[in-house]
């Protein structure tokens, strides 16, 4: 019957429910089959909830017709959802049950879509492996000896092995990106404030966005279309209007300017990596689009700006957790988390502060001003997401410092609060995926996501499975 | 300055600032990880910054406020206050006996 | 011993704001004789991914205490985090102002204002023991409530000084209505920090001494004083008073060390990221401006020179606002309808003869009215009046010969027996009255 139900795209998904060529209790019990066939060697979840519980909730939808009537999905650990348990990755939540809902699931929820669980990730979002977690560590479904990526990567692996149709994510430094590049999704990294951060688990404030994965750029568009707005409960969401993502998706990119910028193509990338990306750029120009090459000249001291910013601020987001009011006691942070708020703690700190974390507040002046210069003379960038096709378990995790590397195409987006749409162009020759990242100027996601999904009309590396 | 020779001495003035409770070989771990941290962290000390303002915001917002009025909606009741610990008691978090004034 | 030293101190003031909401979630600021935790949400018990939104009354409020102290409102102002652990403060940080506070340079009786900035308060905790063991228990009703923090330069120089400045702030803050400022209930609190320089000497001593517990303004001015004599003690023994923080213990009338803190704190400020900063046009700062009421000052002059009333008069009236509106609103019907003296509205007011609060100003002219039309002294007074005449025969002799102006003498004189309870106006004419007959 309808085994491959669980292919089908979210607009695909949307019509054959309308049309009841499927119910939706069909729909879920097709996804919950596949996890019951594969989350044992994947892990994308820490927390499934009850099938009878899912059930329920989808009967008390009958009598609400509303935009994802009855789809499941699933959202990383980081998303506060009332009553069902709440880690971020981390023991010191273990068992938490939050008392109300983060704004992203609670607008899911008002538009009819059902969670069927919480993924696993990095604890906290530190990492982008999905190495530096308490619970078992999600696998790249590509290749089982291979990370699922981070800090998002149990969404990623949730998405790829078609047990939701999609997740929500966060990318803090490219934690949406990274995860779905490795296992050949669609991610959104949004302009920061498009989605509220209300129920988000805090990383870092000023870098921290929520943003949809899924399989296909289309499917980005209506999720998008669904959570992002101004968020009375979140001071720094934007009032901007948000525009019809699904209705101009199709529009052609012709004579669209695409900036490539040199230094996304450094010595250390893979040399397939760097080809792909460079495939793509020519179907781009097949589109209609020209291409021209720019400079970010600062992304190497991204990294450095990037790894003062976002522990400064995580050693302030995680004082919270004492013990007293909810979770367990300090000494329960992994290692990878107390190095993070130690670097934070000592960048704050009295004498150190200027040379440290002011510092980096005013590289981020120049950062932006290099995405600036850029958008002067393109409508957006491509690049590669990762240096590298996903690593093996292991490799990155045990090298600090190696690990902020591998980061360094992703994290100068965050810093300067621009979008970036990660999609899957191309495998390298043993099989692994190849992710490229289109940005755009803040509040462009229209233009990425057009762009986007013209190069998923003339390719079709976002429609391989993985062998499962 | 070589900011990135941490004696054990400050590793454990940070971790107390930032209430980590760490042992020893924990201490003498995390002294290596940040000194490698921080050796290449201090890069950025060769950024020239002499012309840059800081952004501590890139949203360019400006005056965001809410009204002054209650909002019975997020009001947590004392149950739901209280549900994330076991240490309680009448309706209070309890915690040991504390003697500092702050 | 003291004359040798003069006092330099300096006061650290916290008022939390009567608004209806707290200052960065919806819950109730009246926080006061709620059930423990019962007044919490995600934002002000710190609950993982909860976010703050500023309350616009209460930053409003907060410029406003700062133009009624002259101070200069910048233009551009901020938020920032003010990093620290304690069980009473949920998020392990706390919200305030660092840098860029809403109001500063300010000045009030000739003690400057070294800033005004916008805060919020903290959990309450309670020492108790549960099971036998000691513990502290901790309540988050009060997490969050807008707390205004005044800050003063080094300026005061004596106890009294001290408590008159605090006097005239907690009248402005009753008068601006954003706080009930009451000592008492903690909706206002002081810390005072003392030290001591030898005269001539210029510049700021190399130590002070802060002063918590602190429950009202004549504590305050003992616990200086106090904190006077402990410094001036140890100096002339050649020794530095400790910088430190002390408790004033009001039953023993001393100051004692809390556990003290040998290094400041490193609060690790920054800019807080998840609130927008602030930026004021001219017409926002105008607008405030406009709605703050006639201060004290500026009132007592306006009532002298209007209703031609004394200082003294003027004072008394315009203590409390609510007074002052009382006695012109019952100026203002009095000119409609019944023509009465100011000075006997103004004097049945300040001396008490009704509650204001539960009589109306119409209702006073009414009895005002319906007295002068006879003259009313009962036995009591009468008999206060014969025995000032009797006491003070001269004077009697001195009236009937002609000199008028000693009336107010012997009036004076029945006012004190009466301890002021009688109307001058009649026990003067009841005195003309009797001299003139016999």
């Amino acid at each position: 019957m309808k085994n491959d139900i669980t292919e089908l795209t979210i607009k695909e998904l949307l019509n054959s429910l309308a049309k009841k060529e499927f119910s939706s209790i069909e729909l879920i019990d097709a996804y919950l089959k596949n996890i019951n066939s594969f989350e044992e060697n994947i892990k994308a979840f820490i927390t499934l909830l009850d099938r009878e519980e899912i059930h329920a909730k989808i009967k008390n939808l009958k009598f609400k017709i509303k935009n994802l009537s009855g789809l499941p999905f699933s959202l990383k650990d980081a998303y506060i959802t009332q009553d069902t348990t709440t880690t971020a990755g981390s023991k010191i939540l273990d068992g938490y049950k939050p008392k109300y809902n983060a704004t992203v699931y609670q607008k899911l929820l008002d538009n009819g879509a059902v969670l069927i669980g919480k993924n696993s990730q990095d604890a906290w979002g530190h990492g982008s492996t999905s190495e530096n977690t308490d619970y078992d560590i999600p696998r790249n479904p590509y290749d089982l000896n291979r990370v699922a990526g981070g800090s998002s990567g149990g969404s990623a692996a949730a998405v790829a092995a078609n047990m939701v149709p999609f997740a929500i994510g966060e990318d803090t430094g490219g934690s949406i990106r990274n995860p779905a590049s490795f296992c050949n999704i669609t991610g959104l990294k949004v302009t920061y404030g498009r989605v509220s951060r209300y129920g988000a688990i805090a990383y870092a404030s000023s870098l921290d966005t929520v943003g949809p994965m899924a399989k296909s750029v289309e499917d980005i568009a209506y999720i998008l279309s669904i959570i992002a707005g101004k968020d009375p409960y979140d001071a720094t969401t934007s009032p901007n209007p948000v525009p019809n993502y699904i209705e101009n998706l199709s529009r052609d990119i012709k004579n669209k300017i695409i900036g490539v910028p040199k230094e996304f193509f450094q010595d250390g990338t893979d040399k397939e990596v760097i080809q792909k990306v460079r495939d793509a750029l020519k179907i781009f120009e097949k589109l209609g689009a020209n291409i021209c090459e720019v400079s970010i000249p600062s992304i190497d001291i991204g990294v450095a700006a990037y790894y003062l910013l976002a522990p400064s601020e995580t050693s302030s987001n995680l004082a919270r957790y004492d013990g007293i009011r909810f979770g367990h006691s300090r000494d329960k942070f992994t290692q990878e988390t107390m190095r993070r708020i130690m670097i934070g703690t000592y960048a704050l700190s009295a004498g150190y502060y200027d040379a440290y974390y002011k510092k980096s507040l005013k590289a981020r002046t120049l950062i932006i001003n290099d995405y600036n210069n850029a958008f002067k003379k393109c409508d957006m960038l491509i690049g590669p997401v990762n240096p590298t096709p996903a690593p093996k378990f292991g490799e990155l995790i045990s090298d600090p410092v190696q690990l902020m590397l591998s980061d360094v195409y992703t994290l100068t987006q965050n810093i300067a609060g621009i979008p970036s749409l990660a999609l899957p162009c191309g495998f390298t020759e043993s099989g692994l995926p190849i992710g490229m990242q289109i940005m755009g100027k803040m509040f462009s996601e229209e233009t990425i996501l057009q762009a986007g999904f013209a190069y998923q009309q003339a390719t079709d590396w976002h429609k391989r499975k993985p062998k499962l | 300055m070589d900011t990135s020779r941490l004696s054990i001495d400050l590793v454990k003035k940070i971790a107390e600032l930032a209430k980590l409770p760490l042992d020893e070989k924990n201490f003498s771990i995390l002294q290596k990880q940040l000194e490698s941290s921080f050796t290449y962290i201090n890069k950025i000390q060769s950024l020239d910054t002499s012309n840059a303002r800081e952004t501590s915001q890139v949203t360019g917002l400006e005056n965001i406020f809410r009204e002054d009025e209650v909002n019975k909606k997020r009001n947590l009741t004392q149950q739901e206050s209280l549900s994330g610990s076991t240490a309680i008691y009448k309706g209070y978090f309890k915690v040991k006996a504390i003697f500092d004034e702050e | 011993m003291e004359n040798k030293y003069e006092p330099i101190i300096g006061l650290e003031i916290h008022v939390e704001l009567k608004t209806r909401s707290k200052m960065f979630c919806g819950c109730r600021a009246d926080w006061f004789g709620l059930e423990p935790n019962t007044n919490t949400c995600p934002v002000c018990l710190g609950l993982p991914g909860a976010l703050p939104v500023p309350n616009k009354k209460a930053v409003e409020w907060c410029v406003a205490l700062g133009m009624a102290l002259d101070c200069e409102i910048p233009e551009f102002s901020k938020f920032d985090r003010k990093n620290y652990f304690y069980p009473d403060l949920p998020k392990g940080y706390q919200i305030s102002q660092y840098d860029k506070p809403f109001a500063i340079k300010g000045k009030l009786k000739n003690i400057g204002i070294t800033r005004v900035h916008m805060e919020e308060d903290t959990g309450k905790l309670l020492h108790a023991q549960v099971n036998g063991e000691n513990c502290t228990l901790i309540d988050f009703n009060r997490s969050g409530v807008p707390l205004v923090e005044i800050v003063t330069e080094p300026d005061i120089r004596s106890s009294e000084e001290a408590r008159i400045f605090l006097k005239k702030l907690h009248q402005i803050i009753r008068y601006i209505g954003i706080s009930d400022a009451d000592m008492e209930k903690g909706s206002m609190r002081l810390e005072p920090n003392i030290s001591l320089r030898k005269i001539g000497e210029k510049g700021l001593p190399n130590y002070k001494v802060e002063v918590k517990n602190i429950n009202s303004f004549n504590f305050a001015k003992k616990a200086i004083d106090y904190e006077i004599k402990r410094h001036a003690d140890l100096l002339e023994k050649g020794e530095t008073p400790k910088q430190e923080t002390r408790g004033w213990d009001e039953k023993k009338g001393i100051t004692y060390s809390q556990r003290s803190k040998e290094e400041a704190h490193d609060y690790r400020y920054f800019p807080e990221p998840d609130i927008p900063p602030i930026r004021w046009s001219k017409d926002q700062l105008s607008v405030i401006r406009k709605q703050l009421p006639e201060l004290p000052d500026a009132k007592i002059k306006r009532i002298i020179k209007d209703f031609s009333l004394t200082e003294y008069d003027s004072t008394i009236l315009t203590d409390e606002l609510e007074t002052a509106n009382y006695f012109e609103e019952a100026v203002k019907l009095s000119t409609i309808n019944y023509q009465l003296s100011t000075k006997v509205i103004a004097n049945w007011i300040i001396n008490k003869r009704v509650d204001i609060t539960k009589t109306s100003p119409e209702e006073l002219l009414k009895m005002i009215q319906a007295k002068s039309q006879v003259v009313q002294i009962d036995e009591n007074e009468l008999e206060f009046i014969i025995k000032v005449l009797d006491a003070n025969p001269k004077a009697v002799a001195d009236f009937r010969s002609g000199k008028e102006s000693v009336i107010m003498f012997l009036v004076g004189q029945v006012m004190r027996e009466t301890k002021g309870k009688t109307d001058a106006q009649q026990v003067k004419e009841k005195i003309v009255q009797l001299l003139k007959k016999s």
